[in-house]
């Protein structure tokens, strides 16, 4: 399993440094610079400015000290944002990014699971249909279609959450945002639960277990439901790809002082090493959750060996 | 690609498997009737086939062009002085931005789903069909970029390379071709020591004749299926870009632009947002209902 571990952060390296590498070269094949203005700068300021955070030098020779700096663990300064460093960034907003998408995902598997089961113990009728139809709605209405949607109707309309804003993470702030990420999420998530149960329902081991006289209360929530669920366990990648898509949408729709809002801007506005950042951010994050998805599938499926 | 599918040529690919039957129903033929019967998937497809008539037809026959702008006719409501559905901020009328917009979307759907199946098959035949090494590299570079995080990629491409419709479809291609060269790989795998074409070959038909009448044919259900549910993936990525100002550009339309459009002004004029937002869920789900119907027709074993 350590061999398995290690192989794998042996892959992760260069899978990041590509990253690292394309990030860099599109942002500053990018026209435009972090310094312009509306006020055309004198060309002598523009050059001190240049050579303050290094620009100066040869696009090669400042690719190699980004690299540098990022083994060293130094993101650099924001280019926008004075006296703050990339890495002061990244901590200060990553809490409530991290927050909203971790109670999304919690959420999203225990509604998802129980319709799913629901669904699949009713097979063929009517709460299977209802739970199926919700799926699909949940699948097709996009991020940015619910969030305006809710917060007219329930915010404006009816006034018992409000429309937007963090106000320190009160509950009743969060609501709304992590309804809107965790919808879609329940969506899919009760549509592989469902699958996954039939197909178990119907194996050999299940049959053998009603054929011992398990109660069916046992045969579902321990013996089918563990198999029923590997499935999910590999969708854990895509779902935090999803979330944090969809977190670029909820940000910006709430408000929300999280780090999605800060990528676009940022991208707009020419900030590279904030781009970068948020860039590495976030590509670790994906590498690290698939990593711990495979281990966690091979923890819940015993025929899965790691090598 | 529906159609494509389902006309009589392509059946010959299929029926070589039933040389014996006299008049045999093809596999395509099974898959037909299995399609028509759901209908979930024949409600989707006639709604799609509206939605797709709207889409080319509309914008020429609305009173008002998508672009015009109507000094007295700001904020209108549905129904009022000619506007079916309302105007805008500008006094724009609704109807003929959404009908623009929806063709924008459709076209888009296609395009960059016409991408993504042109790399995602032929990279994937290849990797199949040639094994070995080969195979292993092109996968794992298939697997690397699948881990990375390719939301901030094409908007790092939108930024770079200013928005224009095409760099939009080049842009979603590129992301979406990675899933359909992995299910043509492992089909192409799964084909290629398949008993028929084995007995094809012991039968003596030549390569060209076992890719072409057996291999082909059997790729085409899985990348059909995948190909329905991919357009509204791409419909859905185009409106997201939009969403964030990185998509299509004003005065052009999409359902993206113009849901974001709507978002803005919601409290002053909700019509702006809950039409667009209906005409996009509905493509969607009409998209969906096909492809689910089209897996369940040609694929049976997973219903």
């Amino acid at each position: 399993m350590f061999r398995f571990i290690g192989r794998r952060l042996l892959v992760a390296i260069p899978t990041l440094f590509l990253v690292i590498t394309a990030a860099f070269f599109m942002m500053r094949a990018a026209p435009g610079s972090p310094f312009d203005l509306d006020r055309k700068l004198s060309p002598e300021i523009e050059a001190n400015v240049l050579a303050k955070y290094g620009m100066d030098k040869p696009l090669g020779q400042q690719y190699a000290d980004y690299i540098g700096g990022v083994v060293r663990g130094d993101l650099g300064p924001s280019l926008k944002y004075k006296d703050k460093a990339v890495l002061d960034i990244l901590k200060e907003n990553y809490a409530v990014s991290l927050r909203l998408g971790l109670s999304a995902i919690l959420i999203a598997s225990i509604m998802g699971v129980s319709l799913g089961v629901m669904a699949a113990l009713r097979q063929n009728r009517a709460t299977d249909y209802w739970v199926m139809t919700v799926a699909v709605l949940g699948v097709c209405i996009p991020t940015f279609v619910t969030a305006p949607l809710l917060v007219l109707l329930i915010a404006s309309k009816l006034g018992w959450l409000p429309t937007a804003g963090w106000n320190d993470g009160a509950l009743a702030n969060m609501i709304l945002p992590i309804t809107v990420l965790a919808l879609p999420q329940i969506a899919i998530i009760s549509r592989l639960t469902r699958a996954g149960m039939i197909e178990v329902l119907h194996s050999n081991y299940v049959r053998t277990a009603r054929a011992k006289g398990l109660p069916e209360h046992r045969i579902v929530g321990k013996h089918a439901l563990r198999a029923a669920i590997l499935p999910l366990v590999s969708y854990l990648g895509p779902a935090c790809a999803g979330l944090i898509t969809g977190s670029l949408v909820v940000e910006k729709i709430f408000n929300l002082p999280g780090l999605g809002k800060f990528f676009v801007i940022s991208a707009l506005q020419r900030d590279y090493t904030v781009v970068m950042g948020m860039v590495i951010f976030y590509a670790a994050l994906i590498l690290v959750l698939n990593l711990i998805a495979d281990l966690l599938y091979a923890v819940l499926d015993p025929r899965v060996r790691l090598v | 690609m529906t159609g494509a599918i389902l006309t009589p040529g392509s059946r010959k690919g299929a029926a070589a498997m039933e040389v014996a039957a006299v008049k045999g129903r093809s596999l395509w033929d099974d898959a037909l009737r299995r399609l028509l019967r759901n209908k979930a998937a024949v409600a989707g497809m006639v709604v799609l086939g509206v939605l797709v008539v709207l889409a080319v037809v509309g914008p020429h026959v609305t009173p008002y062009a998508y672009d015009q702008i109507n000094k007295d006719d700001v904020w209108l409501g549905p129904l009022t002085n000619g506007h079916l559905i309302g105007s805008d901020s500008l006094g724009r009328d609704l109807l003929a931005r959404l009908l623009m917009g929806l063709r924008v979307s459709l076209a888009i759907g296609l395009v960059a789903t016409f991408v993504s199946l042109v790399i995602g098959v032929a990279w994937g035949a290849v990797a199949g069909y040639v094994g070995g090494r080969l195979d292993e590299v092109m996968m794992r570079i298939v697997d690397i970029l699948y881990s990375l995080p390719f939301i901030f990629f094409v908007i790092l491409l939108m930024v770079t390379f200013g928005s224009n419709i095409i760099l939009i479809f080049v842009a979603i291609g590129a992301v979406e071709w990675l899933t359909m060269s992995r299910i043509v790989r492992g089909q192409t795998l799964t084909l290629k020591h398949k008993e028929f074409v084995e007995a094809a070959r012991a039968a003596g038909l030549s390569q060209g004749g076992i890719i072409g009448r057996h291999i082909v044919p059997n790729l085409l259900g899985p990348v059909v299926v995948y190909v329905t549910l991919t357009i509204p993936a791409v419909i859905l990525a185009e409106s997201f870009l939009s969403f964030l100002g990185l998509g299509v550009q004003p005065p052009m339309a999409s359902l993206g632009t113009l849901i974001a459009n709507g978002a803005q002004d919601m409290e002053l004029a909700p019509w702006l947002l809950v039409f667009p937002s209906l005409v996009m869920v509905v493509t969607l789900m009409s998209f969906n209902f096909i492809g689910d119907g089209l897996r369940d027709a040609i694929d049976p074993k997973d219903r």
